[in-house]
């Protein structure tokens, strides 16, 4: 179901997670990022029948483990303790990335840094002078999964819009979003163009003034 | 041949000498091989090459060969971490030299060794800094990088159960990096809960065959 409203407010983190989850399909099999893409599972709905995948191998990944439930051999890929659910399967890590870049998953949810209007990803690394580096999954996950979403607040602090014409952020993964999901507005991006899907606290002509790439209504 | 079954941990990591290279499996702690590290660590092996997921937390394991130096390389996918202070340190110093392997590439790096596969090309990274001057090749229109395998002198696994011919099973998510760092080292050290006669693991159940196995110790484990 997708829930193509506008809203007089801007979305809330948990709102946003509640969309994501809404438009994620039946059935699917699922890989949610650590971070504000980790939030959407407590959205979706026993009725969806979705299957998350943890990069570390495992299908079938239920909610966090809390008391006595905590088994430090039963981690997410942020590390956190968590729980399995019936049909749960556990795999090694080269069967469990092939997984993903074999095109299995039907859908990944990640954060950003930036993306261009073609789709390229920034998440892994600012490049900022000194920083010691680390890429863990992302530039697999960015790439593997048959629809890559991402869900970043639209603005730097600074105020500068992170949906941007090419990328100044080192690359994660080439033209691999097709959607962004973001406080203001939900983008979906098809054949390098941009298209609106909703605005939330934001008219479409305010959010076309403030970023930098030509805006269609969808 | 069957393993040879250690006495301890300090005896399954005798012959690890300097210079190895060393696959260390383990994705945080879970499946990470603890008394094997802290066995290496006692045996003062250095100059030392070593494959993990990450580089180290807190003061334990292998964040402590990194604090004494004993570690002059490590390609990891994720090395920085809010507690990876002494590797942090060590590379600010200019102590240790890392190779940085998005994951998925680093497990199949891994897994070609062992499988005797001379390279492949990956669509993971294609176009990053990761893949600056590695060969690169259009296919079918997408965009591949050549990755080569790692292979190693040793690897240190920790799974649940072995039986004397060093068949292994593991458990849940702690399986991780084991089952692949056991196929792609000269030798696989590894340590068990508990090591059972023949028979006493369902060859259905066999994630690890023995055949891969060289070495295997008993440390008891909680339940």
């Amino acid at each position: 179901m997708t829930d193509t409203r506008n809203t007089e407010e801007k979305l809330t983190r948990d709102e946003m997670a509640q969309l994501v989850a809404r438009d994620i399909p039946a059935g699917a099999f699922v890989n949610l990022g650590i971070g504000q893409p980790t939030n959407v599972s407590n959205f979706l709905t026993a009725q969806q029948g979705v299957t998350l995948h943890t990069e570390n191998g495992m299908l079938g990944m239920g909610p966090v483990a809390t008391g006595e439930e905590v088994d430090e051999d039963l981690i997410n890929a942020g590390k956190i303790p968590v729980t399995e659910l019936p049909g749960a399967a556990y795999f090694h890590h080269a069967d469990s990335f092939a997984m993903m870049r074999g095109g299995h998953l039907d859908v990944c949810v990640l954060g950003a840094f930036q993306i261009s209007k073609n789709g390229d990803l920034a998440n892994w690394h600012t490049g900022a002078e000194g920083a010691i580096p680390a890429v863990g999954g992302a530039m697999d996950l960015a790439i593997g999964a048959k629809a890559t979403w991402v869900m970043m607040s639209l603005f730097t602090k600074t105020g500068e819009s992170k949906l941007v014409e090419t990328l100044s952020y080192p690359v994660t993964g080439l033209g691999c979003v097709s959607r962004i999901y973001t406080e203001v507005a939900i983008f979906e991006l098809r054949d390098s163009k941009v298209f609106v899907r909703s605005v939330h606290g934001i008219s479409f002509d305010e959010l076309a003034a403030k970023v930098p790439v030509e805006l269609t209504w969808a | 041949m069957a393993p040879r079954i250690a006495n301890s941990a300090a005896d399954a990591v005798a012959e690890i000498s300097d210079g190895s290279t060393i696959l260390i499996g383990g994705f945080g702690n879970a499946g990470q091989p603890m008394e094997l590290i802290d066995a290496l660590m006692e045996c003062g092996a250095t100059d030392l090459t070593v494959v993990n997921n990450n580089a180290g937390q807190a003061d334990a394991g292998l964040a402590l060969l990194i604090k004494e130096r004993r570690v002059k390389k490590i390609i990891c996918s994720f090395p920085r971490q809010s507690d990876s202070w002494h590797f942090d340190e060590a590379y600010r110093a200019g102590d240790i030299e890392l190779e940085l392997v998005p994951q998925g590439n680093l497990a199949e790096r891994i897994r070609a060794a062992g499988a005797g596969i001379g390279g492949f090309f990956t669509p993971t990274g294609y176009g990053t800094l990761l893949a600056e001057g590695k060969e690169t090749r259009m296919i079918d229109g997408k965009g591949y990088v050549l990755e080569t395998p790692v292979h190693a002198d040793f690897a240190l696994i920790k799974a649940l159960k072995s039986d004397t011919f060093g068949n292994l099973v593991y458990r849940k998510t702690a399986r991780n990096f084991g089952p692949i760092m056991a196929t792609a080292a000269k030798a696989a050290i590894v340590q068990v809960d508990e090591v059972v006669e023949v028979g006493g693991i369902d060859p259905e159940h066999v994630i690890t065959p023995g055949i891969y196995v060289d070495t295997v110790v008993a440390l008891g484990g909680e339940k």
